[in-house]
């Protein structure tokens, strides 16, 4: 029962990394791809962790998984905040339909 | 199960290396380096997703020395290597 | 071929190719900074491969130092660079001068690369199924290193004389970028952010823990001295990064003793067993495991420091110096 669970929150897991890398490659400008990365950053991991988290054979496990689900998820905002505030010093333009 | 996360682990790297083409076209620095962030996500998945089809629990800690150097590269990028000075475009 | 097999070969395959293509790209691409991030790339995926040739802590290493301080480490100098260029020779052309060499270089060369991937190949493929090597050795005499994990056992009892030298060159390879100095002074455009400083009050205090606790595990599972430096050298490097101002500091003695206590620690340990056991870093087997704590903690210390000095050359103005 626990190994169904696994298998579905893995497998959105993964769909919303490749939603990540499909936008990576698909989205029109710098700004929006970065929202991309984020998606797979905060969801797909966290999704990923948590199919993980039920497997885990001890509190410890579950314990490290969240810390490192925690720690991707500051990283990668700053980053993106990080890279998107010099975008925009270097006046990198927004996409317009 | 093992099957299963070694098959998400092959999709993930599937993933990381059609990502591949967005650093060798991304117009801006900006996006190859965020190509190289997601890179690194990637990987902290890979790395958690093998530690259990491996068995391995070191790869545990492997993924969260990764998940920690994370933003090094991208703080490096944006205090160093991309200044605020105007610079001509053949940099990127 | 059942599924599993065949997946870990995919894996492993596709893990191969990228890596060969990520390498080639890196040093084809004309734009410097494509190049760079390339190769952060590549150490990133040089790690997974370290991982699944079941080597844990070179992937360790790999992934503190290659795909985090190296990429800083380049980055802040293609800055350099670009400073440089600037201030001297006026132009802001930094794509590598790929002038292309007549074929008269090139074939020998490409032939002769050739003949030698052939022979590489050749005497790879020739080793045994499974080679034994000195598995068996090591795992006799474990219990009597001091250690439970068989790698630290071998780099700081079995070969610990492999690892003073690392530790000296390390040490060595710091001495030359000093000797290197340059009197052209450095823009400091430090970008200041909340979020940044929120981040680096995050990420520096567990670095330092992860460091300690790599430093602890190293004895019983993939950890150790040269992963646990790293990561300590990762965390300075992040704070100098966010603005940490570190003014004057190279000719303190604090400094140099830091750097030094490493090796030294090593050096004085080894003339020591010399004395005691009458051969070269031969620990006796009652105190070997604290002999390797300490000299642990000691090198852990040095190499964090010793990275973060290597950073700090990319970062120093011209009147910080002495």
């Amino acid at each position: 029962m626990l190994d169904y669970a696994t298998l579905i929150l893995l497998i959105l897991g993964a769909i919303f990394f490749f939603a990540g890398t499909l936008g990576l490659i698909r989205f029109p400008d710098v700004y929006t791809r970065l929202h991309a990365l984020t998606k797979a950053d905060n969801v797909g991991l966290g999704l990923i962790i948590a199919g993980l988290c039920l497997q885990a054979e001890s509190w410890t496990i579950v314990g490290k998984l969240f810390l490192i689900w925690v720690l991707v998820l500051s990283s990668g905002a700053t980053s993106a905040h990080l890279i998107a505030k010099s975008a925009l010093h270097k006046g990198i333009p927004f996409w317009k339909r | 199960m093992q099957t299963f996360y070694l098959g998400l682990a092959l999709f993930l790297l599937l993933n990381l290396v059609i990502g591949m083409w967005r650093i060798l076209r991304g117009p801006t620095p900006a996006d190859r380096m965020l190509s190289a962030q997601l890179f690194g996500t990637i990987a902290v998945a890979i790395l958690l997703l093998l530690s259990q089809a491996m068995d391995n629990a070191a790869l545990r800690d492997l993924a969260l020395i990764f998940a920690l150097l994370a933003a090094l590269t991208a703080v490096a990028f944006v205090q160093r290597a991309w200044p605020k000075e105007d610079l001509e475009d053949d940099i990127a | 071929m059942e599924t599993l097999s065949f997946l870990a070969y995919a894996f492993d395959g596709l893990l191969c190719v990228s890596l060969l293509l990520i390498a080639w790209m890196s040093l084809a691409s004309q734009n410097l900074f494509k190049a760079i991030v390339l190769f952060v790339t590549f150490g990133l995926l040089m790690a997974l491969a370290w991982v699944r040739l079941n080597a844990p802590d070179v992937a360790m290493a790999e992934v503190a130092i290659g795909a985090g301080l190296t990429g800083a480490l380049l980055l802040a100098s293609l800055a350099r660079l670009r400073e440089i260029s600037i201030v001297e020779i006026g132009t802001s052309n930094f794509k590598t001068n790929i002038h292309h060499t007549s074929y008269d270089v090139r074939w020998p060369l490409f032939i002769f690369l050739v003949i030698l991937a052939m022979g590489l190949g050749y005497a790879i493929f020739s080793l045994p199924e499974h080679a034994v090597g000195l598995q068996k050795v090591v795992e006799e005499n474990l219990e009597r290193s001091g250690v439970s994990n068989p790698v630290t056992g071998v780099l700081l009892n079995f070969r610990a004389y492999d690892t003073l030298l690392e530790m000296i060159v390390l040490l060595v390879a710091l001495l030359g970028i000093w000797a290197l100095e340059d009197s052209i002074p450095h823009t400091k455009t430090i970008l200041s952010s909340p979020v940044l400083d929120a981040l680096t009050g995050l990420l520096v205090p567990l670095l330092i823990l992860v460091a300690a606790y790599l430093l602890w595990v190293g004895a019983h599972a993939p950890g150790g001295a040269f992963q646990a430096g790293s990561v300590l050298g990762a965390a300075g490097v992040l704070l100098l990064l966010s603005g940490w101002q570190l003014r004057k500091i190279f000719s303190s003695f604090t400094l140099r003793f830091i750097l030094v206590a490493g090796s030294a620690l090593f050096l004085a340990v080894a003339a020591l067993s010399m004395l005691i056991t009458g051969r070269l870093l031969e620990y006796p087997p009652a105190q070997a495991s604290s002999l390797i704590f300490m000299l642990e903690s000691v090198a852990t210390v040095s190499i964090g420091v010793t990275l973060i000095t290597l950073f700090l050359s990319a970062f120093w103005e011209k009147e910080d110096k002495k």
